[in-house]
């Protein structure tokens, strides 16, 4: 079953007696998360996700637009009659009971004919907890726990009812680098092991790409972008998108576009036909760098980074927007670390074009088709 | 012993002085007086060792009252009180237009004095060769008839106490159940909500357990403060309390002192020792009961 938001609006009144009118948090949101998979609603702090989150789980409900479960309007449906199952930021496990009796809560709350017997629901419990591995955790009480169990405790609580959507708020940002690692891929195997429909909200892009089928990039409110984490990453839609993606970040020079070539600080760079001419954003991913004696770009080099696997050149360009921009490299040995400068040709299919506005990319040449 | 120890001892001695003196000697003295038989007070001295005035005193049907009352008084009120500051405070906690003011409104008779609020429950419920009173013109609505609350029968008398004293008390209770309310996070709450948890199921499962240290600390500062009443029954009665048939243990213990019958300081002594007898037991078995209950948690969390 998949969930199709559906120009989906949340305005909250304005905080504080100057303020006035109302703050929109989500603006005219429209994506569909494909049925049985995970997805990563991404974006930076305050952009509207956790919000988005929260009117699909029935938290909030929406100032316009509609929620879709597959045919099923669930806009103004209460929480527990959706079928989600929520995993909060802090976990929020009841710290006066027992692991298991976290676990059995939700389904004590049903009533009537759907209520389980006391084995079933206790049967149902321990299955939750197997999902998950915590089955020797089942009498300890939350503060006993690590962090990473805690969350795989609320996993299990949330998914106890066998929900038709999970929901997962930071799932990760409570937990130290290690632990994240490996409990990101807990979430993955979960969720392919249940297949269920599956929403997470981080504000980690590394955390996001790694494990969705599919990413959703939003700003202010506004959607900036969908799609597989790759697709979004080769083919960024805005120059907010390509900031945002990518470890390190890419490298934005103010170019100029005249006659089918770009130029940056009024050199020739890169050939980019079918782009219009005028003033533009060139962003270069730092793999976008290939070392050559008698390439167009002239960077000053700073220093040589060896990572092992790769290698990191942090250099000077005058048109570069920040300090310093980043190449990485497949070995130190590519370039010469003993010269003061370094000459670069660039990737085409690694380099975007973008208005000043950064709102519009510039598309050229055939690999880059609209 | 080093330098810094020495310098702790220093630092210490004003203290040590002081509560020695007016806290810890007192204490011991009282102690002493309770088995010093036949002290004469003007004189300063006294016949013999031993249990006598414990005897006395628990043979005098003045204390035996006392003790009744108080034990009536204890029951009904903390129970009472922290039900009703529960209700309130949660009913506070889920209204947002108005509860500034209804949280000022509910506070007022913690400020306010209490022999003056004494005075004017006396007015309330007072029947004078003029008027009934205003309780009493209330009751007659209902066709109940007229009942002397003040110089009446032992209940009714009782029952203006027992009124008295819980308003008197509830106010600080709202505050800290309010206060311990708010600090619930509402992470838990939003929780229930997906899981679909009834209202009752999340008062009585989630937020009564959450805040249950804090009740736990009231009911047994409740158990005390309660134990200890005296002024209320002087605000209500007068000081004459024994003839009233109000008395209170610590009012017992004032009497002897002080009172009509005043200047046994070896009495007041040994029932001032049953009453911290009385208060330790009822504090034991308090903290008993819900280190039990919570398997320790909330023990701990006092």
């Amino acid at each position: 079953m998949n969930i199709q938001l559906q120009n989906l609006t949340k305005r909250f009144p304005a905080r504080g007696k100057k303020a006035k009118g109302e703050v929109t948090a989500v603006q005219d949101l429209t994506f569909t998360v494909p049925d049985g998979k995970l997805v990563g609603l991404l974006g930076p702090s305050g952009c509207g996700k956790s919000t988005t989150l929260n009117m699909i789980c029935g938290l909030e409900t929406p100032t316009a637009g509609r929620i879709l479960f597959g045919e099923e309007d669930v806009t103004n449906l209460p929480p527990e009659l959706r079928g989600v199952g929520m995993v909060f930021q802090n976990y929020a496990l009841y710290p006066h009971l027992t692991v298991l009796q976290n676990i059995l809560f939700p389904l004590e709350n049903l009533k009537g004919d759907q209520r389980p017997t006391r084995a079933q629901m206790r049967e149902k419990a321990l299955q939750a907890a197997q999902l998950v591995q915590i089955e020797d955790l089942l009498d300890r009480r939350p503060r006993e726990l690590s962090g990473g169990q805690q969350q795989r405790v609320a996993i299990a609580r949330a998914l106890v009812k066998t929900p038709r959507v999970l929901l997962l708020d930071e799932p990760l940002s409570n937990l130290d680098a290690r632990l994240r690692l490996q409990t990101r891929e807990e979430i993955c195997k979960i969720q392919k092991t249940t297949g269920i429909t599956t929403l997470f909200v981080t504000h980690d892009q590394e955390e996001a790409m790694s494990i969705s089928d599919f990413i959703v990039v939003m700003k202010d409110g506004v959607l900036m972008q969908q799609g597989a984490p790759q697709q979004v990453y080769d083919d960024p839609a805005n120059l907010f998108v390509a900031k945002f993606l990518g470890t390190p970040p890419i490298n934005v020079f103010a170019g100029e576009v005249k006659d089918g070539m770009l130029l940056l600080a009024g050199q020739k760079a890169l050939a980019v036909p079918g782009a219009p001419d005028g003033d533009v954003w060139a962003g270069v991913r730092p793999e976008g760098f290939v070392p050559d004696p008698e390439g167009p770009v002239a960077c000053g080099l700073s220093r040589v980074e060896v990572l092992g696997r790769d290698a990191s050149i942090v250099c000077t360009h005058p048109a570069c927007q920040g300090d310093t921009l980043r190449v990485i490299l497949r070995s130190e040995h590519e370039v010469d670390g003993a010269q003061g400068s370094v000459r670069f040709a660039l990737r085409p299919e690694k380099t975007f074009l973008f208005d000043r506005s950064g709102e519009q990319r510039l598309r050229f040449g055939a690999g880059q088709g609209a | 012993m080093d330098r810094n120890t020495k310098k702790a001892w220093l630092y210490l001695l004003p203290s040590i002085v002081l509560l020695g003196a007016f806290l810890v000697y007192p204490l011991l003295d009282v102690a002493v007086y309770s088995v010093e038989e036949c002290f004469n007070f003007a004189s300063q001295t006294y016949q013999g060792v031993g249990l006598y005035n414990y005897a006395y005193v628990l043979h005098d049907p003045y204390f035996l009252q006392a003790v009744q009352n108080t034990f009536v008084l204890v029951a009904i009120t903390v129970p009472l009180s922290t039900v009703l500051a529960l209700v309130i405070s949660t009913a506070l906690s889920s209204i947002r237009p108005l509860r500034q003011l209804y949280q000022t409104i509910y506070f007022l008779p913690y400020v306010t004095n209490t022999l003056a609020v004494g005075l004017v429950f006396m007015v309330l419920f007072q029947r004078t060769e003029y008027t009934d009173g205003l309780v009493n013109l209330m009751l007659s609505w209902f066709g109940a008839g007229p009942i002397d609350f003040i110089n009446g029968p032992h209940w009714a008398k009782m029952f203006v106490l027992c009124f008295y004293t819980i308003w008197v008390v509830l106010p600080f209770k709202i505050l800290v159940l309010t206060s311990a309310l708010a600090s619930v996070n509402d992470e838990y709450y939003k929780a229930a909500r997906v899981d679909g948890t009834s209202r009752t199921r999340i008062f009585f499962r989630i937020t009564l357990p959450m805040i249950s240290p804090m009740i736990v600390y009231l009911v047994i500062t409740g158990f005390i403060g309660a134990f200890k009443a005296y002024s209320d029954a002087v605000a209500l009665f007068g000081t004459d309390l024994n003839a009233a048939g109000m008395n209170t243990i610590v009012g017992y213990v004032y009497d002897m002192l002080y009172g009509d019958s005043g200047g046994y300081p070896s009495y007041a002594s040994a029932a001032a020792i049953l009453l911290f007898v009385i208060v330790l037991t009822i504090t034991c078995i308090n903290l008993l009961v819900t280190r039990r209950r919570d398997g320790g948690e909330g023990g701990a969390a006092l």
